[in-house]
């Protein structure tokens, strides 16, 4: 594993949350897939069943904010000011993915669009729009992960 | 009266214990009135989304919300249906206190054939200083068709 994904690693060992969730990610250069293994306790609609529609909200926003702190170079984590959740598709009990990408990064706020998706990348499950106040640096911090 | 109770009873019931994510969350059914819900998801430590702060993660308040704005829909519509989030927006007004319980509620104020329309804040201390706040489309009987279990299975061509 190279010297980053390790970074990646222990950064999401370190938030209880993404524990919780159960959130792992890889990473090709300076791009992350964030990845969301099927488990029982992410379920919202037990009939179908379905992933909660707040876990898929939730596992998008912390791709968001992940992917910034990689790309950008964080004094501090960044904070999420908003989200717009689109809903396309029914979160099937299986392994989801995300990608965020990030469109602009000004001085304080960030504009970043995440897509999550199941077995079919070009069949996206549910994406993401979001506002994000940053607090970029040029030198060196904790998380320079790229 | 009785019958209304029983039916709140019954939607709480089955959106809290009923569903796994709510469950292991801890959300509970604070009150509700028609087309009205509050709910709450107790500080827990394994929530925490900056561990240097302690504060509970977006994306819990980000659930709560959506589960919240789905049983008020619950309440303003006659028989149960199932529902679908269609859109959620969400804004952040402030990082919720380390420690705090999170509440959230409701209101689904426009029902049509088709969707509900709902409009929520969360909170820790008081509804007028909110955490964040939740604008939210939910279609209705979005299972339409669907048999139970029918995720397990492919859909049909990919649409």
């Amino acid at each position: 594993m190279s010297d980053s994904a390790e970074q990646l690693t222990a950064l999401l060992e370190r938030i209880p949350y993404a524990r919780f969730l159960g959130v792992r990610a890889e990473l090709a250069g300076d791009e992350m897939t964030a990845i969301l293994p099927f488990s029982d306790h992410l379920i919202g609609n037990p009939t179908l069943p379905a992933i909660h529609g707040g876990v898929l909200g939730a596992f998008m926003e912390m791709t968001a904010l992940i992917q910034l702190s990689i790309k950008e170079g964080q004094a501090r984590q960044p904070r999420v000011i908003d989200v717009s959740i689109e809903y396309l598709r029914s979160g099937r009990p299986l392994t989801t993915y995300a990608r965020a990408q990030i469109k602009k990064v000004g001085r304080r706020i960030a504009n970043v669009h995440v897509e999550a998706w199941q077995e079919q990348r070009d069949a996206p499950i549910a994406a993401l729009r979001g506002h994000f106040l940053v607090t970029p640096t040029d030198e060196a911090v904790e998380l320079p992960l790229a | 009266m009785s019958e209304h109770l029983d039916r709140m009873r019954e939607i709480s019931g089955a959106m809290n214990q009923g569903s796994p994510q709510a469950r292991a969350l801890g959300f509970e059914t604070v009150s509700m009135d028609h087309g009205v819900a509050v709910l709450r998801v107790p500080y827990d430590a394994k929530l925490i989304g900056d561990p240097d702060t302690g504060v509970v993660a977006g994306g819990v308040v980000t659930t709560l919300l959506d589960h919240c704005c789905g049983q008020a829909v619950h309440t303003a519509i006659d028989n149960f249906k199932f529902i679908a989030t269609l859109d959620l927006r969400i804004d952040y007004m402030r990082a919720a206190e380390p420690g705090k319980d999170i509440f959230a509620r409701a209101h689904c104020f426009k029902v049509t054939r088709n969707v509900a329309f709902v409009r929520a804040v969360a909170y820790d201390n008081d509804p007028d200083d909110p955490v964040a706040s939740a604008t939210a489309a939910f279609m209705l009987d979005s299972s339409k068709g669907k048999r139970a279990g029918a995720n397990f299975k492919r859909p049909k061509a990919a649409s």
